[in-house]
């Protein structure tokens, strides 16, 4: 374990170093400050409409899902792969598993960084309206952001480990994220089996399904944990395999 | 030490390392020599555990590198060739990281003692993508050196380096040397000659020699010969000389020196000392002339001379003309 910490810690503190991670968090932030914005606006105008933390949130969502993901997970193995530190960190003593899991780690507490400043917003909301927000949704958007967050990073580390260069990681990482985000639509047209499956698998179908609605379901807690821990897997399974070529 | 049987890796169908057998004793520094693609840096990575062979075996401090990977791993230290490095770190919290996933204690005072070593204590806390490439050699090399490991590996430590850090990087490994087991590749002859104290030759992936640099000299030239100047007359020292055995020849050159050549291992300089020493004979100068290790990795890397099998004696291939030498360097 202290392996994975070690790496994680690194790992983590080198996004400080990473003028992109700037750029990541500021954009977040910015595109929740503008919709923040624009909802309160629209809540003064009307009189009648209250802003709604699950809407306000989505400006987390999908600058994690198409932007902060892709970028910041695309250099994670690929470019240990590119600049040979791969070889010096597998050559210590540290387990396959123990890197891919420290750097989703590191990755993932920058991410849960983020996500945690988010909570000025509403904290804003909470004194702004009256007589406050629903803390039990705050608390189910949260945790559904942050599991949901948990698994794209995972996926996001897993497509790193593919690649020797961050580029084609990053546009891999990307078309991964539209396909998980897309993948429950044929489920719509389908039925029977088929229509299940497709549902299920939608990593979207578990966070609107469930969190979104301030339900924590123990199902989707388990699903977003699954394809975290199968993407990891998959990930060390690539290293490993790189070995043995 | 280390201890490497029968190792072979494929690429694909390239047969990068080819049925390898060879052996490092503790405080030996082995020297890996052979031209650019011979299979050292393969060799290398299979003895540190970053990539299995596809047949062999290779044991360190008796533990394989296999079924043991971890155990291994942790009583080495290596050093690869593009001296891989985190830019964005600074040297102190490079060797910090290091040394946390090699579980020190005390880690401070090991990072400090081992820039010490590396006289880079005065740079602790620059940015690695600052160095100067010596620099981040010596960082990579005190990266290697954090946990004290019994057996350390260094892929061409000295490539890229100026002459002065290359002397300096060199008096560095001879002093580590000492203690450690070392395993060094170079495709620099000279630097083979003067660090270590035997050489593997490979060359596609086949050893081709294996010995002292002294010896691999001795027995390419097959002969030896020993240049002896007299205060005296020459030629009155010849037929005493000529009787000591394994002598082959004794004339007396151009210069007024007598040159001597023997056959065999045996060195001939004690006897011929003491022989004219007896004969009350000053000598002014003696010497043993020797092949250049240059010349003798030319002779064992030609295509003609590559052993066709395991059997055949990889140190006693015959000199011949060399028509190779582009592609290897030298200082």
């Amino acid at each position: 374990m202290s392996n994975i910490w070690t790496i994680a810690i690194k790992e983590y503190k080198s996004f400080f170093h990473s003028a992109i991670a700037y750029v990541i968090g500021v954009v977040v932030f910015l595109s929740l400050g503008i919709y923040f914005w624009v909802l309160l606006s629209y809540s003064i105008q009307t009189q009648a409409y209250v802003p709604e933390m699950q809407v306000l949130l989505d400006w987390i969502i999908f600058p994690l899902f198409f932007i902060s993901v892709p970028v910041l997970t695309m250099r994670t193995i690929s470019d240990e792969n590119r600049t040979g530190t791969l070889e010096l960190i597998l050559t210590a003593p540290v387990r396959d598993w123990e890197l891919v899991v420290g750097k989703w780690l590191g990755t993932y507490m920058f991410f849960l960084s983020i996500i945690a400043l988010t909570w000025i917003y509403p904290l804003m909301l909470n004194f702004i309206v009256d007589p406050g927000i629903d803390q039990s949704m705050l608390i189910a958007l949260y945790t559904g952001i942050s599991l949901l967050t948990a698994a794209i990073t995972a996926v996001g580390v897993f497509v790193s480990s593919l690649f020797k260069n961050p580029v084609p990681a990053m546009l891999a990482s990307l078309g991964m994220m539209i396909l998980l985000w897309i993948i429950g639509a044929p489920g719509n047209y389908t039925s029977g089996f088929v229509s299940e499956l497709f549902k299920y698998l939608s990593i979207t179908g578990h966070y609107y399904g469930s969190f979104y609605n301030g339900v924590i379901d123990l199902k989707d807690v388990i699903y977003f944990i699954s394809l975290t821990i199968l993407a990891l897997f998959l990930g060390s399974r690539v290293i490993e395999a790189r070995r043995w070529k | 030490m280390i201890n490497a049987v029968g190792l072979t890796k494929y690429y694909g169908q390239n047969c990068a390392v080819k049925n390898l057998t060879f052996n490092a004793k503790k405080g030996e520094i082995l020297g890996f020599l052979g031209p650019n693609g011979a299979g050292k840096t393969t060799t290398m990575r299979i003895l540190t555990g970053f990539m299995p062979p596809s047949s062999g075996t290779v044991t360190i401090g008796g533990f394989d590198v296999i079924d043991q990977s971890l155990e291994v791993r942790r009583m080495v230290g290596y050093l690869p060739e593009s001296v891989p490095l985190y830019q964005d770190m600074r040297v102190y919290d490079y060797l910090k990281f290091m040394g946390q996933l090699r579980k020190l204690n005390d880690l401070d005072a090991h990072v400090e003692k081992v820039l010490e070593e590396v006289d880079m204590l005065e740079r602790a806390d620059s940015y690695i993508s600052k160095l100067s490439k010596g620099m981040r050699q010596r960082v990579g090399l005190a990266q290697a050196l954090i946990h004290e490991p019994e057996v350390l590996i260094l892929d061409e430590p000295t490539i890229g380096l100026d002459p002065v850090q290359i002397i300096e990087v060199r008096k560095l490994i001879r002093q580590i040397g000492k203690e450690k087991t070392i395993m060094l590749s170079t495709h620099i002859l000279s630097e083979a000659q003067q660090i270590c104290d035997r050489v593997l030759i490979i060359n596609r992936g086949e050893l081709v020699a294996e010995d002292s640099p002294e010896n691999l000299q001795q027995k390419v030239l097959g002969k030896r010969k020993v240049t002896v100047q007299l205060a005296g007359d020459p030629q009155t020292a010849i037929p005493l000389l000529q009787q000591i055995e394994g002598i082959t020849s004794a004339v007396v050159n151009e210069k007024g020196m007598i040159v001597l050549e023997s056959i065999g291992d045996v060195d001939i300089r004690p006897k011929v000392i003491t022989t004219l020493a007896n004969a009350r004979q000053d000598i002014l100068e003696i010497y043993s002339e020797t092949l250049n290790l240059e010349d003798i990795f030319f002779e064992l890397t030609k295509e003609e001379n590559l052993p066709q099998s395991r059997d055949e004696a990889p140190t006693e291939l015959a000199p011949a003309e060399t028509d190779e030498k582009e592609g290897v360097e030298n200082e």
